[in-house]
């Protein structure tokens, strides 16, 4: 019995550990509405500079005092990034503050092993909790003791903070009606400034109070971030006192997990998720968020099919990049390849999340059950390429069509996050089930047939497949189904009143996108001759969002130029430098600047311009402007 | 290394490439890929290491009076991209042979790759068996003792302690995995009379320490085995030394020996746990002595594990290539097999039948000194006697 109540004790000190982390990044999205992924980041700076002021500073004082003090100055920091980088793009389109926090956390992952050096970290232990208390034969930590009574004490003093103190109201409010507030008078601008500094406190709280448990070292960031996402939307988002019952659910689960499942940790937090979202699609605390004044992912400029003029220019755009194989030599027509298979990726997820309004942060899932599909078929059934390729999308479209089946039914961030749950749960599958997919050395010996195993033939196969599906995509886009999607993203109870079987068409949609990213995901298995989790992991998810973010988002041919510019800056720099990263989040950073609505949409807003000028035009901006 | 960028025209498709094909005649280059990025703490020692050995090298002539260059890509630790700078390496850079990797499935891809594009890899650092036996290829060879080989040393000193009750914890993917099985297999034939009474499985960089400690201790064994390291290991070793999960068990324990992973956990290192490592501190050999020498002069800097591995990458390289006079693949392979080189741990042999070099690892126990974690009762143990019978191994290889 004693075991069983210390096992339960040690489940909550995980918990509150979780719970400091997770309310921060709950309390920055439900005002803001930033997918704050740069808050890992600010928990390992915390535990960074906590490490350096508790290793300078002695005794109790110094202990204590330097980890509030490295929490405030990571705060200071979260200010000024609020101030000079976020206000910038509250009111570009949704989810781009996620492509700018993304660009902070690759520049944290290189500065910090820039700064502190590439070792792993271990700092001292607290002061006054270094042991550990008996009870009846088992070891508490007394640290854990600590903890367990901080989680608690924080979330009193959160709820404090929110119920009795007028900032507190006002935060609610935002986080209710953001319009609203800000229609009474409200400066939302320091609003927003204040809550993300609380926010950006606890995230480095969290790190700070691990120094004397855990390593600090540059991928913290990465081990926490998802978690802590996944404990915000279990408890609903914005929820606070949910944040802090799905901290201590999954951490009890997953205590009491491993003692009959040992390798359950792997997924645990993802199962929990993909269970309690289903059930209730909000999260367990969570309320039906109420329906935005503004149509999410209108237009600015009206989408409308090529002309013949740029129908013509894009033939004769993709015949010169046809001329690649003539003046260049085997490498440069490898990455031609590869970035041609990334344009199928992101214009797959950019048909999702452009034209169905449904932003999917597990696409990856498709793409890598469309490479095991190929090699599942060329492995096991000896099947040749050509059939390979044709056939191995299938999986990921059987992906898609059972994981959209649910996905659908929700919106939003839930939507995202179910999808993300269902890809780490494929991803685990790959992982686990060594037998059949050879666990993380994954399945070797992959290679194109001889017909396309010359760079040039590969390169053109590839080409000519992404153009394919981009074209079809287009049609798509343009058909009356891509005008039944359109109107579901924009206005989901009028497309219905209208007769429009909303779900179906979300359904069918996510099984489209499914298929292309397979299709993606087929090629790269013989491009790479090999395939691994990895092609269906987080990272990679992450990179096609950057993809379709980068091009534009309310724009067509946006995931096109995003992926190119995105996947040939990445391979470049990995090559020429080791502090890639580094490199890569300061250009990602300095577009989310210039370029608020992606590179394409910055281009078309400037050549709307120009046409506006001509009086023809004017009218036409003069009509949609009505329109809106 | 002259580039320039090129940007394709139409969609604006931007590639790097090598300007000139004029390669000078009288360097020999070598390809290097490692996850510098992902892994610093492992792969910055490893790239003193092999600079040092590129010095040495060149000022004792070169290769054959051709000068040895290094070409080193970052894999950002993912295969796709190792395959990615592998082509770059063999396509654009025109080098003579594959060298580096850190992590198991790295590793494979890149030897996948040597052998779709027949190009010689000589692995450095990836434990995995598959790479030599299951998946092994005529193109590949691998020089650190494998997952297999250090078990077997470790299982060696395991099987003289009295312990019956066995527990182990390990990162939940295939290195993991494989040191569990292979550990666990090799132990009970010596010992039928083991029990294992619980495993562990916490996902690789993300263990949540306390629950695992307690359900171990839960199990009551007499002893441990334990395959965490890095992050992980500072974080099972912290809740376990509260805890007193170590207190009167043995622990036997993969690579901790190693200061990459020994040294930070400083006054918190538990003593007396059975290890494979590298006490640089300790080895009192003609060889070691000189590269320690070498090693301190240039770097100001004590060795870790991963700089004898960079290190010994490129000497066993540059005598490779030395002994097959050309860069021909199949030249070097017949170059490769059976060659003996000497290395800081003495004379070392890439086995004829699975290309495996015999490097061997120091076994020994973990002691606290002035607040510091160090290995105590320190011997060499030779890769060549801890590795199965060729005809065994001759069924664990496909045929080439």
């Amino acid at each position: 019995m004693a075991f069983y109540f210390v096992q339960f004790l040690t489940g909550l000190a995980s918990a509150a550990s979780l719970f400091l982390v997770a309310s921060g990044l709950s309390i920055i999205f439900g005002v803001t509405r930033i997918v704050n992924f740069a808050h890992g980041a600010f928990y390992m700076l915390g535990a960074y500079i906590a490490f350096s002021l508790t290793e300078r500073l002695s005794g109790a004082l110094g202990f204590w005092g330097g980890i509030v003090v490295a929490a405030l100055a990571v705060a200071v920091i979260g200010v000024i990034v609020e101030i000079v980088l976020l206000r910038r793009i509250y009111h570009a389109p949704e989810l781009f503050q996620l492509l700018a926090t993304f660009g902070l956390t690759l520049m944290v992952e290189d500065l910090v092993v820039l700064i502190w050096g590439p070792d792993d970290l271990v700092g001292r232990r607290a002061p006054g909790f270094k042991g550990a208390v008996d009870f009846f034969g088992q070891n508490i930590p007394s640290y854990d003791l600590f903890l367990i009574v901080l989680g608690p004490v924080v979330l009193g003093a959160l709820w404090l903070l929110f119920q009795r103190t007028r900032w507190g109201i006002l935060v609610r409010a935002a986080t209710q009606d953001r319009d609203m507030v800000a229609a009474l008078g409200v400066n939302q601008k320091w609003l927003f400034t204040s809550v993300f500094a609380v926010g950006v406190f606890l995230a480095a709280l969290g790190g700070a109070l691990q120094i004397p448990r855990d390593a600090v070292h540059h991928a913290m960031d990465l081990r926490i971030i998802v978690e802590v996402f996944v404990v915000v939307v279990i408890g609903g988002l914005g929820s606070i006192l949910g944040a802090f019952v799905a901290a201590v659910l999954v951490s009890e689960l997953n205590a009491f997990g491993i003692l009959i499942f040992p390798t359950i940790s792997l997924i645990l937090v993802f199962l929990v998720m993909a269970v309690v979202l289903v059930i209730r699609p909000w999260g367990l605390f969570g309320k039906k968020e109420a329906p935005a004044r503004r149509t999410p992912g209108l237009t600015v400029i009206p989408w409308r099919p090529l002309t013949s003029v740029e129908r013509l220019a894009s033939v004769v755009a993709l015949a010169l990049v046809a001329m690649l194989p003539f003046i260049a030599g085997n490498y440069a027509l490898t990455v031609g390849a590869e970035i041609a298979i990334f344009v199928i990726f992101a214009a797959s997820l950019h048909f999702l999340m452009a034209v169905g309004g449904l932003a999917s942060f597990g696409h990856a899932a498709y793409f890598g059950l469309g490479a095991y599909g190929v090699a599942f078929l060329a492995k096991m059934a000896g099947l040749p390429m050509i059939v390979c390729i044709l056939l191995g999308p299938l999986l990921g479209a059987l992906g898609a069509a059972v994981f959209g089946a649910f996905a659908v039914q929700l919106s939003g961030v839930y939507f995202a996050m179910l999808t993300l749950a269902f890809a780490q749960i494929v991803w685990s599958i790959a992982f686990q089930w060594v037998a059949v997919t050879g666990g993380d050395n994954g399945i070797l010996g992959l290679w194109p047939e001889k017909w396309a195993a010359s760079p040039s033939h590969f390169y053109w196969l590839a080409l000519g497949v992404s153009a394919f599906v981009v074209s079809v995509l287009r049609l798509i886009t343009f058909s009356p189904f891509g005008y039944a999607l359109r109107g579901m993203r924009d206005s989901p109870l009028r497309s219905e009143s209208i007769g429009i079987n909303g779900k179906r068409i979300q359904w069918t949609a996510f099984i489209i996108a499914g298929t292309t990213a397979g299709i993606g995901g087929a090629l790269f298995a013989y491009l790479k001759g090999s395939v691994f989790p990895d092609n269906m992991g987080i990272s990679l998810s992450v990179d096609a969002l950057v993809m379709v973010l980068l091009g534009g988002v309310e724009t067509v041919p946006g995931a096109i130029f995003g992926a190119i510019v995105y996947k040939a800056l990445n391979i470049w720099l990995v090559s020429q430098t080791d502090w890639s990263k580094l490199v890569l989040g300061i250009f990602i950073v300095l577009i989310v600047v210039v370029f608020p609505k992606g590179i394409v949409g910055v281009v078309e807003s400037v050549m709307q311009r120009r046409r506006a000028a001509a009086p023809k035009a004017a009218a036409l901006s003069a009509k949609m402007e009505g329109a809106q | 290394m002259r580039r320039r960028t090129m940007l394709a025209a139409g969609l604006g498709l931007a590639v790097a490439g090598l300007a000139g094909a004029a390669r000078a005649e009288d360097v020999i280059k070598i390809g290097e890929i490692n996850s510098y990025s992902l892994l610093p703490a492992f792969t910055e020692p490893y790239r003193k290491g092999w600079q040092l050995a590129v010095e040495e090298v060149n000022a004792a002539g070169g290769i054959n009076g051709k000068k040895l260059v290094v070409v080193s890509k970052d894999d950002s630790g993912k295969p796709a991209d190792a395959q990615t700078a592998a082509n770059e390496l063999v396509s654009s850079e025109n080098v003579a042979m594959l060298a580096g990797t850190f992590l198991s499935n790295i590793g494979l891809a890149v030897s996948d790759f040597a052998n779709q594009k027949k190009v010689f890899f000589l692995a450095a650092e990836p434990l995995t068996d598959a790479i030599t036996w299951a998946k092994g290829n005529k193109y590949t060879f691998r020089l650190r003792p494998s997952n297999y080989m250090q078990a077997a040393m470790l299982v060696e000193e395991a099987a003289k302690l009295p312990a019956k009750r066995w527990a182990t914890i390990a990162p939940n993917y295939e290195y993991g995995q494989s040191a569990v099985a292979v550990f666990k297999k090799l132990l009970s034939e010596k010992r039928p009379d083991i029990q294992w009474v619980d495993e562990q499985w916490p996902p690789q960089g993300k263990i949540d320490a306390g629950p695992v400690v307690q359900a171990v201790a839960a199990a009551n064994p007499e002893a441990i085995l334990n395959v965490t390291f890095g992050a992980d290991l500072v974080k099972l070793v912290r809740e376990g030394n509260t805890r007193g999960l170590f207190k009167d068990r043995k622990v036997v324990s993969f690579l901790t020996g190693e200061p990459e992973y020994l040294d930070p956990l400083k006054e918190e290192t538990p003593e007396g746990w059975i290890v494979t490592g590298y006490p640089w501190y300790s080895i009192k050999t003609p060889e070691h002595d000189a590269f320690l020498k070498a090693y301190q002069a240039k770097y100001n800097d004590y060795p870790r594990l991963g700089s004898i591995v960079g290190y010994q990458t490129i000497k066993s390289a540059a005598a490779i290539l030395a002994k097959a006079g050309s860069t021909d693949a199949d030249k070097l392979i017949a170059a490769a097999e059976g060659l003996s080189v000497p290395s800081p741990f003495g004379e070392i042999t890439f086995r004829k039948i699975d290309h495996q070099s015999t490097l061997g690892a120091y076994v020994g126990k973990t002691a606290l000194k002035d607040g510091k974690g160090i290995m105590v009762d320190t011997v060499y143990r030779k890769g060549s006697d801890y590795l199965p019978s060729d005809e065994e191994v001759g069924k664990l290889r496909p045929k080439d």
